[in-house]
């Protein structure tokens, strides 16, 4: 017994409990992140395609899952056959012991396409304008080679269908409403006439372009045939990539890989989001999360000065430092239930029938949007900001202070020349704090102007260039809606937890962001102790 | 006054070669006078007229009395040191002065302190522009965590002076007046907080040269620093008094007696005797004077 005492004296028994827990705590977050990435990353790997004869007929496709035996239900795999239209479902088991006959076909393809999701199967031929130009593995490579020109193709088809004919809209706009203002007071409108038929005829020449590219588009097209027969004939436009997983090395697997990786990053999402990229959630976040910290830090800072430097502590302070620390416990979609009512309806409404009254009843800010979303978070993270502010303040010596009005600085003057900078560092540590907790936050956001998908970014080519008014889409509420509201739940699992990697990184971009410039601050200051 | 020798005075480091006010006539008796009184007899007293004038002042952290009834005259261009055990009121009264006590809650002061003609404690009276009038400096150098430079030109900015010249010129003088030039003027836009104690404490004194203030306050400037620091700082006020009036209250009776010219004897927040310092030093007129010179307590 004395030795178990004197061993708990000595102080080692501290040193194993605290060393354990910071080990288990870094543990649980390697795990965390670890895990989200293997799901994750792993998703745009071109996996081998595996072709097994099974009692029902032939299946080509990836394997993404195993299932052991549990008493009387056998053995599972689970391939990705893909062919939504063809089979009507991405996925599906087979006994495992189908796997005996399993083989992997030099020429079997994944093809990435617009519609429908993925193909798997073999490219049986290649049409120009519907005569053959090359079948089987020649065809493979032509259409190899051929998509890059079907690309470009397709981007300039995009580019006249969105920004084009949003220019030749707008500039249509313009003109009805300078004629409308015209009529009104009576004016002439004599030049319109023959400008807004001058409009129409670029209008039309701009359908006639679209329609040779489009007729252009579909003239090259590829017989696809699926392992159990079916065939179908696709444009080679609507084909994003052809990936014959088992006839690459894995360089070049790499280059697919890496591929995939940028069009996720860049790229607008597709088929509901389960496709293609994130961009948009990814710019709506980093978006939000700006106008929020330019909206919090000021209005925290500024609170916390009245409250540590000119308020009379006394109870009625008191009080408000009780309450702005409570504040930071309630319950987020609390906060969006106050965004929408108030925010939302009483002052986006005010402001729709005071600056927008000719396009009402169509709502520009009476309806959610990135403005008030922000604003919402703002309000959700004040208190974060008040209470690291107050701290940094308190840590500002006296001495400095008393320095600096002895050398007749008035209060205002100590406060912005001294204070204030040497208290910068522990502001920082509070929008850091702020960033943090707002990036966060789906459910505020869900009330406040979030949603599936954005016909338009936020921040754009076309004056006022920010469209404060706009909704948006965030990482966040991505994960949900993906997870959770896609028709297909098998094919966007993966999508999930490549997503939540991201918002993972976001935060930890903009905090490391946040924290160099605090780190910068500090070495200036000399070291201050926050 | 009994017959125990005089206390030996340590002479002081380096005493500069220009010359100083004369030195009043000793042989004389100066008679006996109330404390505050200066013997008119001093020659520099002559010409020297008050700077500040602190007249019954008694001042109360709420209900405690700090200081009782103080009357002291410090005149221009003379150095005052205000001396007495920790707690007797020495520093209460330097920051009365300047009126950095208003920034204590609860403290009321009675009486009135003139500065160059005029009572810094009557209604209406702009303690911004009075604090510009004069310089302080503190116990601890407190330089901000800025540039050289701008810790200088502090003062100058506070005030609006934008033109470059202007502040590069004042920068430049009080950092020569304040003995640092020769060791900063290649890294005037390093951080202030990389200088050493001792010449923190001198780029304090140059951030308050820079305004040109007529009074300059020091509350135990050399109490944190090593002999060789103090003694350049020492060199300093002997330099500064040319163009400043100085008050420097320190715990060091020996500081006392090689800086300054008139010294002031606090006990408990009474003002106990004042007097030329030589004079005080080695022929106290109060007997507790003398007690807390040979230092029997204190």
């Amino acid at each position: 017994m004395a030795g178990i005492r004197e061993w708990w004296r000595r102080g080692s028994a501290l040193i194993w409990l605290s060393g354990s827990a910071l080990a288990l705590s870094i543990l649980m977050i390697t795990g965390l992140v670890g895990y989200i990435a293997a799901k994750g990353l792993g998703f745009f790997w071109p996996h081998e395609l595996v072709q097994i004869q099974t009692p029902e007929g032939a299946v080509l496709g990836q394997i993404t899952g195993r299932e052991e035996a549990h008493g009387e239900t056998p053995a599972k795999v689970q391939f990705r056959v893909g062919n939504r239209d063809l089979y009507g479902q991405d996925y599906r088991w087979v006994g495992a012991e189908a796997m005996a006959t399993a083989s992997r076909p030099n020429d079997a393809v994944l093809i990435e396409r617009l519609e429908y999701g993925a193909f798997i199967g073999r490219i049986q031929s290649l049409q120009r304008q519907g005569t053959t130009q090359a079948t089987g593995w020649a065809a493979l490579d032509q259409a190899r080679t051929l998509i890059h020109e079907t690309e470009l193709l397709r981007e300039r088809i995009r580019t006249i269908e969105t920004r084009d004919t949003a220019k030749l809209n707008r500039r249509v706009e313009e003109l009805h409403k300078e004629r409308r203002k015209a009529e009104a007071a009576g004016r002439s409108t004599e030049g319109m006439d023959a400008r807004e038929a001058e409009l129409n005829k670029a209008f039309e020449a701009l359908q006639q372009r679209l329609e040779t590219l489009r007729s252009e588009a579909q003239a090259l097209t590829v017989t696809l045939a699926s392992v159990d027969g079916q065939t179908k004939e696709v444009p080679l436009s609507e084909i994003l990539r052809i990936v014959p997983s088992n006839a690459m090395g894995t360089v070049g697997k790499t280059g697919v890989y890496l591929a995939r990786l940028w069009e996720f990053l860049v790229d607008d999402p597709r088929e509901s989001n389960t496709e293609g990229g994130i961009f948009p959630a990814i710019f709506g976040t980093v978006m939000m999360v700006l106008i929020m910290s330019i909206l919090v830090v000021p209005l925290g800072v500024l609170a916390a000065l009245f409250l540590r430097e000119y308020a009379r502590q006394g109870v009625l302070v008191r009080l408000v430092r009780i309450s702005v620390n409570n504040l930071a416990g309630v319950p987020s979609i609390v906060f969006g239930v106050f965004g929408l009512g108030f925010f939302v309806y009483t002052l986006g409404g005010s402001l729709d029938a005071i600056f927008f009254k000719d396009k009402l009843p169509t709502p520009t800010f009476g309806t959610g949007g990135i403005l008030w979303a922000s604003l919402t978070l703002a309000l959700l993270t004040v208190p974060v900001v008040i209470v690291a502010t107050e701290e940094a303040l308190s840590s500002v010596p006296r001495s400095l202070r008393e320095a600096s009005l002895a050398l007749g600085a008035t209060k205002w003057q100590t406060m912005w020349k001294v204070v204030i900078p040497g208290a910068m560092p522990g502001i920082l540590t509070g929008l850091v704090l702020a960033m943090a907790r707002g990036a966060g936050e789906v459910a505020p956001l869900m009330l406040t102007g979030v949603v599936k998908l954005a016909p338009a970014m936020p921040l754009d080519t076309s004056f006022p260039f920010l469209h404060l008014d706009r909704k948006f889409m965030h990482l966040g509420f991505h994960i949900y809606d993906v997870g959770f509201q896609s028709p297909n739940s098998e094919a966007a699992k993966p999508m999930v937890f490549m997503t939540a990697l991201l918002l993972l990184l976001v935060v930890l971009v903009l905090n490391l962001a946040a924290l160099r410039l605090r780190q910068k601050l500090r070495a200036r200051a000399g070291g201050s102790s926050f | 006054m009994d017959n125990t020798p005089p206390i030996p005075v340590a002479e002081p480091v380096n005493r500069p070669t220009t010359p100083l006010p004369p030195s009043p006539a000793l042989e004389q008796d100066p008679g006996t006078f109330a404390p505050g009184e200066l013997p008119l007899t001093d020659q520099a007293a002559l010409k020297a007229p008050p700077m500040i004038e602190v007249e019954g002042i008694n001042l109360f952290y709420g209900t405690k009395q700090a200081l009782y009834d103080i009357n002291l005259t410090v005149r221009r261009n003379t150095v005052m040191a205000l001396i007495g055990p920790s707690g007797c009121g020495k520093s209460t009264l330097l920051r009365s002065i300047n009126r950095m006590n208003d920034l204590i809650d609860g403290v009321r002061i009675e009486g009135r302190v003139t500065v160059a003609g005029e009572d810094i404690y009557a209604p209406g009276v702009d303690v911004i522009s009075l604090r510009k009038r004069m310089g302080m400096v503190f116990q601890k150098s407190n330089p901000f965590p800025k540039s050289i430079y701008e810790n200088v030109a502090y003062g100058l900015r506070i005030q609006g002076v934008k033109d470059r010249a202007i502040v590069d010129e004042a920068v430049e003088r009080s950092l020569i007046g304040a003995g640092l030039w020769d060791e900063v003027k290649d890294r005037l836009h390093d951080s202030g907080l990389g200088l050493s104690g001792g010449q923190q404490q001198r780029l304090c004194i140059a951030r308050a040269l820079a305004v040109k203030p007529d009074v300059i306050l020091m509350d135990e400037p050399c109490s944190a620093l090593d002999p060789l620091a103090t003694g350049r700082i020492e060199e300093l006020i002997f330099e500064l008094k040319r163009d400043y009036t100085i008050v420097i209250v320190t715990h060091n009776m020996q500081q006392a007696a090689r800086v300054s010219d008139y010294t002031a004897f606090f006990w408990m927040g009474k003002l106990v005797e004042v007097g030329l310092t030589e004079k005080l030093f080695t022929n106290p007129r109060e007997r507790m004077t003398e007690d807390y010179i040979s230092g029997r307590f204190g």
